[in-house]
């Protein structure tokens, strides 16, 4: 109970230092893939810093609610997951925040901020399958939803589901609106609806929605992780390299490619998922 | 006289149609109609919770099989249905649909030949409540008695929108009195003839309810109903005479008694009433049926939708559950279910009118709940039993509310509903529950997809667990841009005026307080209300299918859905910061409705939903969801039945 409790308050507490870091390195990595000096790895820090003290506007008084919400939801996702609980709860809980993000967009009623919302939910609906398909997947490979559990297995799960991380980590590039699938909101200067789901929203009141967002960075990170570690605590080095090369590997993506409509995202991920994990899944039922 | 389990039951069964009688002589709408309806549907609720609280509080397993003198009821029920065939041909004959006559009579004389020549067994007991029985009392007696009285209220609005409808609305409301008491009748009764006649008798009362408004559309929705729910009376006719003529079977109970190993003849009836299940619960090749139904008046959409009718259908598979597991038959269920589920909510995706979108729902809700029972694992009943309870609260609940909201703003479509919150604020917090009910985290809905997903896992079916996933997908999202639509709020806009009865209020707010308490009470519903049912359809002790961590995690969450908006509220969070109006790229025309174009004038603004109907309209996808699932539906029925002989 007591290790839970350290565990959950590390993750609180460490996650968005973490999850600021690594989006610095995102940006200073894509810097220099387009060959430009970029900015200091710190700079999301300053930047959340900076809209902290600034004064916040809202378009209605429920925005900031459902703002909060979404923060709280995704801490609270991120908690039981390192908590060690439940995989399809984790994942219930995380759909629930993200609506509560696509909600906001939904009340402040401007037309960027609408359309955004509509894009974010249909990646929801590109990637919704596969997040569910990844719970299925290692519960036929280590028997159980418990995450606790999954972490003392013999073998990592990789190698009974690696059609699974294939499929997990395309629907990632969809989940962190990398390009090419950057469509309800994305971090480059070239989106062509302002800012999408977070054009309305403002001051310390984004600084909340950017902390969610590295909470939700570490979280999907940790569940890539997950198909790497065993009892064995070398597979923890393992799992933390393979998290940077796949994470570097996004940061590539979104660099080379460029952005699709929307409905190739949505017929691409779920023939990728079909293929990927479904296939894994059939071959396991077969097996088993 | 003391009551007893026996004659309570029977009250159930018979004082509806008392009510009935009474409703259809008080023709106009008035206040002694409202009261009458109102004592005589709290009765009747309060018998059902009376019964449900007797039976489900015997511990064990319960043996209330009663003996009645059945041979006056045999008469009743024979008579009624020549009665019913005599509807049926009537109307057919009025509307010329002749293929709806040869329908009934296909269904009818056969088994009237079988009960005049006697033919047919004399069973041992003819009612039965057992735990499965009363939690459908449950809901039958509150959610249904509920509409009844929403639709006092209802249907004098009604017809002050529609004059062009003729006021029948006494007929209307006799029917869906006729209706409950069928449903009371059938699922407390174990003798197939009789489960029969009240199957009949739904048919026809909900083909009447189609109808009521008698324009074209009504009249051809009506008899697509009509001809579907008899060709699955005519699964349940031919199944009943196979039982009593091959097998010596009377009751229900004892069909579910045999294991299906031993003697594959006993699928043949078992598969003829699962088809028959399929037909009333909507599933694919035969969802056209419900998609008509909503021309209707709102209530019987809502009676069709939420506790009855479809209900009738996951109610007979979750009886035959046991018998399916590991069947050709179990496995052709939960491929229809699993696909409906998946199409329906595709589907649902592409519509805008309000009642259309929770037609769709309850489609893929009902398919889900299928796709569970035809399982056949614990898990899968216990999932589908808890679906059936919170569909119910949740759908009624849905549609009543558009109801209303038709009512208020004469129009029930999504993208009218924009800045409902604003508009209507209170039907649009109860509209927010009831959405929430159907897909989001800790709502009862979602914890029994969870169960269910774990049951497919389980039982390796995973064709059914890809349906699940995909499907979950799609209704997420048809579900959050209504949630979205109604939560916009917009500038200068001003509250319109919410003409809501309070008859109707009656209704909508026990149905609120239902969802809410049933958030919080599941796992204690789990224990004492869905565990019994699971050890009596297996006949052994069941282990707790959800329990532990789980729950305290679940309860976490529930908990901080309602403290968040509450706490925000005391803590007066967002109400110092400054308001501006919503970005449209700096050229707001004043508020956030216009905009200035390039010519300097000031345009409307407005955002609609997505709908992606050239990927999944209805022209698109609905037929071949059609073919495809009923050609699923004949390979089952020709081999099942062929290789059985």
């Amino acid at each position: 109970m007591a290790m839970t409790f350290c565990k959950v308050l590390l993750y609180i507490l460490l996650a968005p230092i973490l999850g600021g870091l690594m989006e610095g390195i995102d940006r200073v990595v894509s810097a220099r893939m387009q060959g430009r000096q970029g900015p200091p790895l710190m700079q999301p820090f300053y930047d959340v810093y900076k809209l902290l003290a600034k004064q916040t506007t809202v378009v209605n008084s429920i925005q900031i609610l459902f703002v909060i919400a979404y923060l709280i939801f995704t801490v609270f996702t991120g908690a039981l997951f390192f908590g060690g609980g439940d995989m399809l709860l984790v994942f219930f809980a995380l759909s629930m925040s993200e609506v509560m993000m696509v909600l906001a967009a939904y009340s402040t009623n401007g037309p960027y901020s609408a359309l955004g919302a509509n894009r974010e939910l249909l990646q929801m609906m590109c990637y919704e399958p596969m997040i569910l398909l990844v719970a299925i997947g290692f519960y036929e490979a280590g028997g159980s939803f418990m995450v606790n559990d999954l972490v003392n297995v013999e073998s990592p799960a990789v190698f009974k589901i690696p059609g699974m991380l294939i499929g997990f980590l395309f629907i990632l590039t969809i989940k962190f609106r990398k390009s090419p699938f950057d469509m309800s909101t994305s971090h480059h200067a070239h989106q062509e609806m302002v800012k999408g789901l977070t054009s309305d929203i403002s001051g310390s009141n984004l600084a909340l929605y950017e902390i969610a967002e590295w909470y939700d960075e570490v979280l999907m990170m940790g569940i890539v992780a997950m198909f790497f570690i065993t009892k064995n605590p070398i597979s923890i080095v393992v799992a933390i390299v393979c998290c940077i090369i796949f994470y570097l590997m996004e940061t590539l993506i979104d660099n080379i490619f460029p952005r699709v409509k929307y409905i190739v995202m949505l017929v691409s991920s779920w023939v990728v998922i079909l293929v990927t994990a479904g296939t894994n899944l059939l071959i396991l039922s077969v097996i088993n | 006289m003391t009551i007893t389990i026996p004659i309570a039951v029977e009250f159930l069964i018979i004082f509806p149609f008392v009510m009935a009688v009474l409703m259809f002589c008080i023709k106009k709408a008035s206040l002694l109609r409202n009261i009458i309806a109102g004592l005589g549907g709290f009765s009747i609720m309060a018998m059902a919770i009376w019964v449900g609280v007797q039976v489900l509080s015997k511990a064990g397993s319960t043996k209330n099989t009663y003996i009645t003198n059945a041979e006056t009821y045999d008469h009743i029920i024979m008579g009624g249905e020549i009665l019913l065939m005599c509807i049926v041909i009537f109307l057919s004959i009025k509307y010329k649909k002749y293929y709806a006559i040869l329908l009934s009579l296909i269904g009818t004389i056969p088994v009237l030949w079988m009960d005049l020549t006697g033919k047919a067994i004399t069973g041992k007991s003819h009612l039965r409540v057992d735990y499965l029985s009363a939690v459908m009392i449950l809901i039958v007696g509150i959610v249904g008695i509920l509409i009844c009285i929403y639709a006092c209220g209802y249907m004098k609005d009604y017809h002050n929108h529609h004059v062009e409808v003729e006021d029948r609305s006494n007929y209307f409301l006799a029917l869906l009195f006729v209706f409950i008491g069928a449903m009371f009748g059938l699922i407390s009764s174990d003798n197939l003839g009789w489960v029969y006649f009240f199957w009949e008798i739904t048919s026809v009362c909900s083909f009447l309810l189609i109808g009521y408004t008698r324009t074209e559309e009504a009249v051809n929705n009506s008899f697509r109903a009509l001809w579907m729910n008899l060709l699955g009376g005519c699964g349940v006719g031919f199944g009943l005479m196979y039982c009593n003529m091959q097998l010596g079977i009377a009751n229900l109970s004892q069909l579910t008694q045999i294991i299906p190993r031993t003697n594959m003849l006993v699928m043949i009836p078992v598969t003829l009433f699962a088809f028959a299940a399929l037909t009333k619960s909507a599933q694919f090749p035969f969802s056209r049926w419900l998609l008509g139904a909503m021309v209707a008046p709102t209530p019987s959409s809502a009676l069709l939708h939420s506790a009855t009718m479809v209900k009738i259908g996951v109610y007979m598979l979750i009886r035959l559950s046991p018998m399916l597991a590991g069947t050709f038959t179990g496995i052709m269920i939960t491929v229809i279910g699993g696909f409906t589920f998946f199409a329906a909510s595709l589907l649902a995706i592409t519509v805008s009118d309000g009642k259309k979108v929770l037609a769709y729902s309850t489609i893929s809700n009902l398919g889900l709940i299928t796709a569970c029972a035809g399982t056949g694992t614990t898990e899968g009943v216990w999932a589908a039993t808890m679906l059936i309870l919170f569909h119910a609260v949740s759908k009624s609940l849905l549609f009543q509310t558009v109801g209303d909201i038709e009512n208020c703003m004469h129009s029930r479509d999504i993208e009218d509903m924009h800045g409902l919150i604003i508009k209507l604020p209170r039907l649009a917090f109860i509209m927010i529950i009831g959405i929430c009910g159907m897909f989001m985290a800790p709502f009862g809905m979602l914890v029994s997809k969870w169960a269910a997903l774990k049951s497919f896992v389980d039982s390796n079916s995973v064709w059914l667990v890809l349906f699940l996933v995909f499907g979950s997908g799609s209704t997420l999202f048809y579900w959050a841009k209504w949630l979205g639509k109604i939560c916009t709020v917009i500038h200068q806009s001003y509250e319109l005026e919410d003409i809501t009865p309070r008859s109707e209020m009656i209704s909508l707010f026990p149905l609120t307080v239902m969802i809410i308490v049933m958030c919080f009470a599941f796992p204690w519903m789990s224990n004492n209300m869905i565990q019994p049912v699971l050890n009596e359809a297996f006949y052994k002790k069941i282990p707790n299918v959800i329990g532990g961590s789980d729950v305290v995690i679940m309860m976490i969450m529930v908990a901080m859905i309602f403290i968040i908006p509450i706490g925000s509220r005391i803590l007066s969070i967002g109400k110092k910061s400054k308001m501006t109006m919503s970005y449209v790229a700096g050229v707001n025309a004043g508020d956030d409705r216009h905009y200035i174009d390039s010519f300097g004038k000031s345009r409307p603004l407005y955002m609609s939903n997505w709908y992606m109907t050239e990927y999944f309209g209805e022209d698109k996808l609905l037929a071949p969801c059609i073919v495809i699932s009923a050609i699923i539906v004949i390979i089952m029925l020709i081999i099942v039945i062929g290789g059985s002989i």
